[in-house]
């Protein structure tokens, strides 16, 4: 029954949410040494004033004890109900919730672009390289994406920017959008910030597109085995209508699954890949706490980015009904 | 394509007859000829060869580094910032350290990481895997949930938090986090392959013969999913030297250590590419790529062995 397979899938998520949301809460409570010390440091250097609220604020959030356990884990339920993350070290000005929020839209946009380009060409370069299994473009193929693959996206940022950006002058050097411009939807402002994820989104699509191709190979070479293919084939359809049409059709069904998952390796990389490039988004943001031992907004971003995870993933699944029927049943 | 697959007949019958699965090399259970039976096999497919060549050369590298290596890794006596010259290949660091001799010394510390990191992980993955797999029920849900709970949680944020919050920084410390949060890709396929092989008469038999669930586990079914074990472990030795070289990268590593990924920490920092010092950040980035390319081209034997709808054709 389709229902039955939703309402599981709905509990799965329920409690898989649960189980991030307490994994975050458990992290710092089980990491050795107190941060608390280092946090405060951190802020008064910054000149901000501590009063006895915002030392409560920290030490609750870094999980020095108050109070037991139980009311602890309440509180920080409760806090994140209200978008309550507390007070940023990095950015004294805004508060984490504030920083998460204007860095967003960045990252969503650039991952979801490049997932999606990525998906789209990793997937027809493996049903050709499935199709044309053993030939030479099969060969140029896989061994391109197993290359590809290796490589550390932020390296490949790295050496796109010094060859692409620093010595040709192709690309813009740094930053979401030029110096100067306020961000607005306005066409020239989105033109400038296209220009600038052109290189962020190459290094992160490259070399995320070997899974696309080697799931979908793989799946293409299990299927072009089935009777109903070869059945075609005896029927004398063209070779491009059984190699689309009833090959790739069901092969790329395994696929849309696996798109959930590498949405997290390429949320990984993106990481990097922004702190490469100085790129406003989260990944640059986790790249700045990282280096200030900015502790609330680390915990922060890793409970915004697995929440965000978990959720593109609960999406695909609900989808995925609506592409296969049998799953229902 | 020339390829020499497993099943075709040995040219002669005193050097190929290990490569296949006979009684006659069962009769020898030792683990050592047993790898050279593997690595044998593995030989046979040219993806895989040209892998095991990259890493045999790199293990070599990191075992002679004292004989090859022109100077000392750490020694701060040249000048810094300088380029390619006929003392320092790669040139020198802002420390004035050589780094062509800091890429043959960080040979061992990418290599070690990349595989105890992937050993552990496979070591936990045929655990959890193995045990959800043979008892289906209570155990086996919470294990599955866990496993993909480890699925769906990015794994490099997830490193990284643990690295930022673990201060007492070794090597290990790294081997520890990565295998951490790369085991799961591995426990859910050997999950549902020992939920396969759990059904199988030669189990029921060994069950209804009284022998002992630890022994039925690890020597009725693991061995006959070594290629899976060998899957997992090249998978997440691949994913352990790219998550070495990114905590590296972010200095959550030990920057007292010589590694490929300390290499690019200290380029980064020193601002490599803009003095124009691109080998530094060119080289480090190189090796691990290779590295990391040739444990996925060993996989590519591995999955051929247990798939032979895979297999190249000869």
């Amino acid at each position: 029954m389709r229902y039955r397979y939703l309402r599981r899938k709905v509990v799965l998520f329920v409690i898989t949410l649960w189980a991030a949301l307490t994994l975050n809460f458990l992290l710092p409570r089980l990491m050795p040494g107190s941060p608390v010390d280092a946090a405060l440091g951190k802020l008064a250097a910054a000149g901000v004033p501590i009063t006895n609220a915002e030392r409560t604020a920290i030490e609750i959030q870094l999980g020095v004890p108050h109070g037991n356990l139980i009311a602890q884990y309440w509180q920080y339920l409760t806090g994140i109900a209200h978008f309550n993350f507390g007070v940023s070290y990095s950015f004294p000005n805004e508060t984490v919730a504030q920083a998460i929020g204007s860095a967003a839209p960045w990252t969503l946009v650039l991952v979801g672009s490049t997932t999606i380009f990525a998906f789209i060409i990793g997937t027809l370069l493996g049903v050709y390289a499935g199709w044309r299994r053993g030939k030479g473009a099969d060969s140029v193929i896989t061994v391109g994406a197993t290359f590809f693959a290796g490589f550390p996206p932020f390296w490949l940022g790295l050496l796109a920017l010094y060859w692409l950006s620093f010595k040709l002058g192709w690309f813009p050097i740094k930053g979401g959008y030029s110096p100067g411009l306020t961000p607005s939807l306005s066409l020239s402002f989105l033109a400038d910030a296209f220009k600038h994820s052109i290189l962020p989104a190459l290094a992160l699509a490259i070399t995320s597109l070997s899974g696309w191709v080697f799931g979908m190979r793989n799946n293409m070479i299990n299927t072009l085995g089935e009777d109903y293919v070869t059945f075609a084939e005896a029927n004398g359809l063209r070779t491009r209508t059984v190699a689309l049409l009833y090959a790739a059709r069901n092969a790329l069904l395994p696929n849309v699954t696996a798109f959930g998952l590498s949405l997290g390796a390429i949320v990984g990389g993106a990481v990097l890949v922004e702190g490469v490039f100085g790129y406003p988004g989260l990944g640059n943001l986790l790249y700045i706490a990282v280096s200030n031992h900015d502790y609330p907004l680390m915990q922060a971003l890793f409970l915004v980015i697995t929440v965000s995870m978990l959720v593109a993933i609960f999406i695909v699944d609900l989808l995925y009904v609506r592409l296969d029927p049998r799953v229902g049943e | 394509m020339t390829i020499v697959t497993t099943a075709a007949p040995p040219e002669s019958p005193g050097k190929g007859v290990e490569v296949r699965v006979g009684p006659a090399s069962e009769a020898i259970p030792t683990p050592l000829l047993f790898l050279g039976r593997a690595l044998r096999t593995l030989w046979s497919n040219r993806k895989a060869r040209v892998g095991l060549c990259i890493i045999g050369f790199d293990i070599l590298i990191a075992i002679c580094a004292p004989l090859i290596a022109p100077h000392s890794p750490t020694a701060t006596t040249f000048t810094p910032y300088s380029g390619p010259t006929a003392t320092n290949w790669f040139g020198t660091t802002g420390n004035g350290q050589d780094v062509f001799s800091q890429m043959i010394y960080g040979s061992r510390i990418t290599l070690l990481v990349g595989l105890a990191a992937g050993a552990l992980a496979t070591l936990v993955a045929v655990t959890i895997g193995l045990v959800a797999g043979y008892r289906p029920g209570a155990v086996d849900e919470v294990l599955s949930f866990i496993t993909n709970l480890a699925l769906v949680i990015p794994a490099l944020p997830l490193m990284i938090i643990l690295a930022a919050y673990l201060q007492g920084r070794s090597i290990w410390t790294i081997v520890l986090v990565v295998a951490f949060t790369s085991w799961a890709t591995g426990a859910r396929v050997i999950r549902s392959q020992a939920t396969t092989l759990r059904s199988r008469e030669y189990v029921t038999a060994a069950v209804f013969s009284g022998e002992r669930l630890f022994r039925i586990v690890f020597r009725e079914i693991l061995p006959n999913m070594t290629s899976l074990v060998a899957a997992s472990f090249f998978g997440a030795a691949t994913a352990a030297i790219l998550a070495e070289a990114s905590l590296e990268f972010l200095g959550l590593g030990n920057p007292s250590t010589v590694s490929w990924g300390t290499i690019l920490y200290f380029a980064q920092q020193q601002n490599a590419l803009l003095t124009g010092q691109w080998l530094l950040v060119f080289a480090p980035g190189l090796a691990i790529a290779l590295l990391a390319v040739s444990f996925t081209l060993v996989n590519f034997g591995v999955d051929a062995l247990s798939n032979p709808r895979l297999r190249e054709k000869s």
